[in-house]
């Protein structure tokens, strides 16, 4: 009886294609609107998790601030060691200095930052080489004209498919050689661009960019055993001790977690999508109201095929079970065009904006079951009207 | 040849509407039609024949009286119950045809045997069978669109056919058809019933009831006279009632 039910439903809907289409439109746009927010959304926060987890996860980042007077203190390496050696669970500090300089390569030239590194800053910061090498330990300690250029660089300064190693580019008056092309590293603390920079050994940057022995700001490391509250509370004692800092003064400088970022971030998105979905559901409602209009038009036009069924013995129950399944049958076709229509969608849009495309199947079943239930709830008034006809007043329907 | 009784109507009355609007369309109508009869109803427009078919047909109910369906009380039914009765003893055949639109005769054919619970080889199957007895098997495929009036009434037979029932109600199964078609369908009634169907029919032509064994003429809501023939087909009898729609 089901199955002879579900292949009436199925012919009435042939017969009707045009209209049955427009019908579950609602339902389609609505299960496509869901499907591809909630698949958008995933591959955002999964997108900025790779970016803020190319900061290196469990980082510090150390930077001073003006205090009270407008007095800006930096820091110098003996800090960094300080922090390298006093306290448990480092793994790795790295100082950095920068300054905005100008690029010229073969004529053209380009607004960047070089930046004062070293290999351990490389560590700390999960900075991968994409091509080349890293500063050799000579290299390091003698400050040489070597750099390894941010993929920016590459493609603002290099024709498209050659080789940047071992080529001279001018930073200012400083002419280097490029020995490496670093990975990108997605989005850093700040809104810079962190691949529109040059990385050099830190001692050259400070001697021929900055002119003093300075840090403008550290990055630590630590093992992931250790509590990042305690590790912060460990450093900030540490630096307040050394930069001699009274009780009740304030801190001038300040730490940030990158791991506490990240969640942040992540948590503000799903938000957002959450918010996102919402809104698109709100039109597979719709979409349902839709279906139960067009349930309540197919009652009145087919009162006399109703009828006629009720003549020949169908059961008022016989009667509802039909125009029910057929406003189900619609919604899980509406829901089933409506994943297609999200896949496409969500694999487009990704592509657009280079995030991953991931496959959510719960989403994808869950609107799926949804529709079907809209049908349910949408289809029962007009399936019930029909089942309380007159069968002797809807056989002398028009 | 009668047999036992199927219909038995004692004092049925109906009145539609409430208060003043109230209107007594039956005012205790006593008619029984036994096994293997065929029935002409006749009477005036307003008469309440039609109103008579359908209580018979257990589509509707009387305000007062009691009606017995093969010696059982209907008003004691349920709404289902009635449904069930329809399915398995009744079938009906309109003025209007009343066949669905854009399917095929054979679909048409098939329909009540949805209610059977019937596979679909099965249901395939008897409605052939059925469409053979009314001469439409190649015409199995068309729509009611592409058939003629009297091919149409044909096809609303033999869906009333399919589940061999006991009593076929026709409600002015000619009223659409010219007189040549008419003849056709008589003649396919009349078979039936000599096969031992019992038949039900409303019309106001006297032509068409000479095929009945039995002329029921109604007036006012009540059953005037019964005309006894010997046997259905070319016994003339002679109706004297004014058969006017
Ligand atoms: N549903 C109804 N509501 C009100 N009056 C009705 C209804 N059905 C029939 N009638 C009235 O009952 C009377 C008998 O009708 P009917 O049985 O259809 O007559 P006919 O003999 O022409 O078939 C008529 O006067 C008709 O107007
Ligand atoms: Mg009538």
């Amino acid at each position: 009886m089901w199955g002879t039910t579900l292949v009436l439903a199925l012919k009435e809907i042939r017969r009707h294609l045009m209209r049955s289409f427009l019908t579950t439109l609602g339902i389609i746009i609505g299960v496509a609107a869901v499907i591809t927010m909630v698949t958008l959304g995933k591959a955002a926060t999964v997108d900025i998790e790779e970016q803020i987890s190319a900061l290196g996860s469990n980082v510090l980042i150390v930077f001073p601030v003006q205090n009270e007077q407008g007095i800006w203190r930096p820091f110098d390496d003996q800090d960094i060691v300080a922090v390298r050696e006093q306290i448990a669970g480092v793994e790795a500090v790295a100082g950095s200095v920068s300054s905005d300089v100008t690029a010229i390569y073969n004529g053209q030239d380009w607004d960047t930052r070089v930046e004062g590194v070293s290999n351990e800053f490389m560590v700390a910061r999960s900075v991968d080489i994409a091509e080349g090498r890293q500063f050799t330990a000579a290299e390091e300690a003698a400050g040489d004209n070597v750099c390894i250029i941010g993929q920016t660089i590459l493609e603002e300064l290099f024709v498209p498919g050659t080789s940047p190693l071992g080529e001279q580019i001018r930073l200012n008056k400083v002419s280097c050689r490029v020995v490496g092309v670093a990975d990108s590293r997605g989005i850093g603390g700040g809104n810079q661009d962190d691949d529109n920079s040059v990385l050099m050994p830190i001692k050259n940057v400070q001697r021929r960019f900055v002119g003093n022995d300075n840090i403008n700001n550290f990055a630590i490391s630590y093992d992931t055993n250790v509590d990042s509250n305690a590790m912060i509370d460990a450093v900030v004692d540490l630096l307040r001790e050394r930069r001699l800092l009274l009780e009740g003064q304030n801190n001038n400088f300040d730490v940030i977690d990158t791991a506490a970022i990240n969640e942040t971030v992540a948590s503000t998105v799903g938000t957002l999508t959450a918010i996102v979905a919402a809104i698109a559901a709100i039109s597979l409602v719709v979409g349902g109201v839709g279906i139960m209009n067009i349930m309540l038009v197919s009652v009145t036009e087919r009162t006399r095929e109703i009828g006629i069924r009720m003549a020949i013995g169908a059961r008022a129950s016989e009667v509802q079970r039909q125009f029910l399944t057929e406003a189900v049958v619609l919604c899980c076709f509406g829901g089933l065009v409506g994943i297609l229509l999200a896949f496409g969608l969500s694999v487009a849009v990704s592509a657009a904006f280079t995030l991953p495309f991931i496959f959510d199947p719960f989403i994808n079943f869950l609107s799926f079951a949804i529709s079907a239930l809209i049908g349910v709830v949408f289809g029962f008034f007009p399936a019930r009207r029909a089942s309380q006809l007159d069968p002797i007043e809807a056989l002398r329907h028009e | 040849m009668s047999g036992e009784p199927i219909i038995e109507l004692e004092g049925i009355t109906k009145t539609f509407g409430r208060g003043a609007a109230a209107f007594k369309a039956l005012r205790g109508v006593n008619l029984t039609i036994n096994r293997g009869d065929f029935v002409a109803v006749m009477g005036a427009s307003g008469s309440g024949k039609s109103t008579t078919m359908n209580i018979v047909g257990c589509l509707d109910t009387p305000t007062s009286g009691v009606y017995k369906f093969l010696g059982n009380e209907v008003q004691s039914l349920s709404k289902d119950q009635r449904s069930l009765l329809r399915r398995k003893y009744l079938g009906f055949v309109f003025q209007g045809f009343n066949l669905l639109a854009r399917t095929s005769a054979l679909e048409n054919t098939e329909l009540p045997l949805i209610y059977h619970g019937m596979d679909k080889a099965a249901r395939r199957e008897a409605a052939l069978k059925s469409l053979d007895k009314v001469g439409l098997v190649p015409w199995a495929e068309h729509t009611p669109g592409e058939l003629s009036g009297g091919q149409q009434q044909r096809v609303a037979i033999a869906r009333a056919l399919v589940t061999d029932p006991t009593v076929l109600l026709a409600d002015e199964p000619t009223g659409n058809l010219d007189s040549e078609r008419s003849i056709e369908i008589m003649e396919l009634l009349a078979d039936l019933n000599r096969s031992g169907i019992t038949i039900v029919m409303v019309t106001h032509e006297p032509d068409m009831a000479e095929y009945a064994k039995t002329i029921v003429h109604f007036k006012d809501g009540l059953v005037e006279r019964t005309e006894y023939g010997s046997k259905s087909g070319n016994g003339h009898m002679h109706a004297g009632q004014e058969g006017v729609a």
